[in-house]
């Protein structure tokens, strides 16, 4: 075992837990459990926000996979992942603050929240909880799993400890610090992504000799590393563009962002977290990939990609520096990991049982179930992350197309056109969850439809499904300014 | 009484820059990275190392558009209470 890489990582994750544990004491002395616990009482400043976007954002997927594959598909490969730039301000300046004032007058909490007040719709909102609860558990697991995979190739212990090591540290501060210990240990936890990828990229750029260096050893290697195109030549434009739907824009339809644009403070931190945002998105996702490009001719013969930044960074850091950019990866992952259990468990107690099962449930009783619920949620992804199910990968595949193409016409036009209504939003859930999964299946028999990703065309359909649900169907105009106090 | 929220105004304004700012962003990177990055490999020429397309479309690009994001905040977005005024009708 590699003590020297360890002992930075735990006194990491030591850090992560005294924060969950001052979060919990503020929250005992809060009046207003269910919005502090799930959305830490409206009142993220700045800094917090935007790192919270980011660090929730940024997964396993974009620390791990994403550099993986841009060490065997080469600068295509970052210029794909900078389609993600968008994502720092383009969520905050579209949900923005209209998202932010509407939230406060329903009174909402989660994404269910505001749809069920804004289209007067029990049938909407329990389909969103279901797409949220089955989608999202999904995406969480295979986000366990990655957290364990990383902790087993840097410890040696085996898989179901390191699992086990994970899941207890991630529950132990989601469980008892709730949304707010989440924002503030992802804004560490961003804030360590951020130095890591910059300290890992000045140390590859310094061992493969400078960049013209490496990129000269690119070339002669296979001169396509250096165009646009990939390795094989096999990444058109289309397909590369078409992730400024999936990465890009569409991210506005993700519950677990959304709910973030609902709890900031006032407008000023909502200025300063799109600035924030932008520029950390894009440091960190430039650095990230091009570390994986350019890690290519210092180690040549990595096969499995998400081992490329875990190598690398052992081969280029001493090792204590290697511990503690390490923490990148497990702070990334664990981030996704802990705002997904929460908005899964918000799901369940606020959007379904405080709704529809027990509505007249007493405050302790909302309390001891979020805790409980949050809890048990774990231990079964726990479970399921020791032996994942063929189903679960599955699912996992498709979480955040299927949930963009159900979530962002429902989510933005609601917004913004006073003609949407819930047959609109209802059509447009499930033409995107049933499009996205009908060509899914397609693109994996006969390669990707026009080739463009998988999520294009159900958000194309799902909007042309909201529009006419919405004016074919009890079409009325939408008032906007309706007093809601109670 | 059904007069429109004044906020509602400056936030569908800013909505509207957002997806300004996003075409824009995406016309600067698609241009950039295939207008210069389809030419044969030979030809590219190399800025700080880089490839000429990739150092304009994504380095450049990412600079210019997190310059106009602090611009367009600086200059254009407007500061609106979230709560409810209280002598709302």
């Amino acid at each position: 075992m590699n003590y020297s890489v360890l002992i930075p990582m735990i006194l990491f994750l030591l850090i992560i837990f005294g924060i969950g544990y001052w979060s919990s004491r503020k929250l005992s002395s809060s009046s207003n459990f269910i919005n502090d616990y799930f959305l830490g009482g409206r009142e993220l400043g700045g800094f917090v926000l935007a790192m919270t976007m980011v660090a929730t954002y940024g997964s396993a997927s974009s620390f791990l996979g994403g550099p993986g594959t841009a060490y065997t598909m080469g600068f295509g490969w970052v210029l794909l992942a900078m389609t993600q730039v968008v994502t720092g301000y383009f969520v905050l300046m579209i949900l923005g603050k209209k998202f932010a004032i509407m939230a406060r007058r329903y009174n909402a909490v989660t994404m269910i929240d505001f749809l069920k007040v804004r289209y007067r719709s029990s049938a909407v909102a329990i389909l969103s909880a279901l797409s949220i609860i089955i989608f999202l558990f999904s995406a969480m697991a295979a986000q366990w799993i990655g957290g364990a995979r990383l902790i087993e190739s840097l410890t040696g212990l085996s898989y179901n400890s390191a699992l086990f090591l994970f899941a207890v540290s991630v529950l132990v501060y989601v469980t008892i610090g709730g949304f707010r210990a989440v924002a503030l240990t992802d804004a560490v936890q961003g804030a360590v992504m951020l130095v890591g990828t910059l300290v890992l990229l000045i140390a590859v750029v310094i061992t493969g000799g400078g960049i013209p260096n490496i990129v000269s050893d690119l070339i002669n290697e296979n001169p396509n590393l250096v165009t646009p195109y990939g390795a094989e030549g096999n990444l058109s434009a289309a397909y590369v563009s078409s992730f400024w739907i999936l990465v890009g824009v569409g991210v506005v339809g993700l519950p677990q962002i959304a709910v973030r644009a609902m709890s900031y403070k006032n407008s000023q931190s909502m200025h300063r977290a799109l600035i924030i945002g932008t520029l950390v998105t894009g440091v960190i996702m430039l650095n990230m990939h091009l570390i994986g490009v350019f890690a290519r001719p210092i180690l040549p013969d990595i096969t499995v990609g998400d081992t490329v930044i875990p190598l690398i960074a052992l081969e280029v850091l001493p090792p204590w520096v290697a511990g503690i950019v390490l923490a990148a990866p497990m702070a990334a992952i664990m981030s996704t990991v802990d705002s997904l259990l929460l908005i899964v468990s918000s799901s369940i107690v606020r959007d379904v049982y405080s709704s529809y099962i027990k509505p007249d449930a007493s405050l302790k009783t909302i309390k001891r179930m979020s805790v409980g619920v949050t809890g048990t949620l774990g231990v079964i992804v726990f479970l399921m992350a020791l032996n994942p199910p063929d189903l679960l990968i599955f699912l996992n595949l498709f979480a955040f197309g299927g949930l963009e193409a159900a979530f962002i016409w429902p989510v933005v036009l609601g917004l913004y056109w006073k003609w949407g209504n819930k047959f609109g939003a209802i059509a447009s859930m499930v033409t995107g969850i049933v499009s996205y999964i009908a060509l899914h299946f397609y693109n994996l028999a006969n390669g990707e439809l026009f080739g463009v990703h998988t999520v294009t065309f159900p958000v194309l359909l799902s909007l042309l499904a909201f529009v006419v649900g919405s004016l074919l169907i009890g079409r009325k105009a939408y008032d906007f300014n309706e007093d809601f106090a109670k | 009484m059904n007069e429109t929220d004044w906020r509602f105004k400056v936030a569908h304004r800013e909505a509207w820059i957002g997806v300004g700012l996003a075409v824009f962003n995406f016309i600067w990177w698609f241009g950039f990275a295939y207008g210069m990055g389809s030419r044969p490999v030979e030809d590219y020429s190399y800025i700080f190392g880089l490839p000429d397309w990739f150092f304009y479309s994504c380095v450049v690009g990412f600079v210019l558009i997190a310059a106009l994001v602090i611009v367009t905040v600086k200059i254009f977005f407007v500061e609106v209470p979230f709560e409810e005024e209280e002598d709302r009708k």
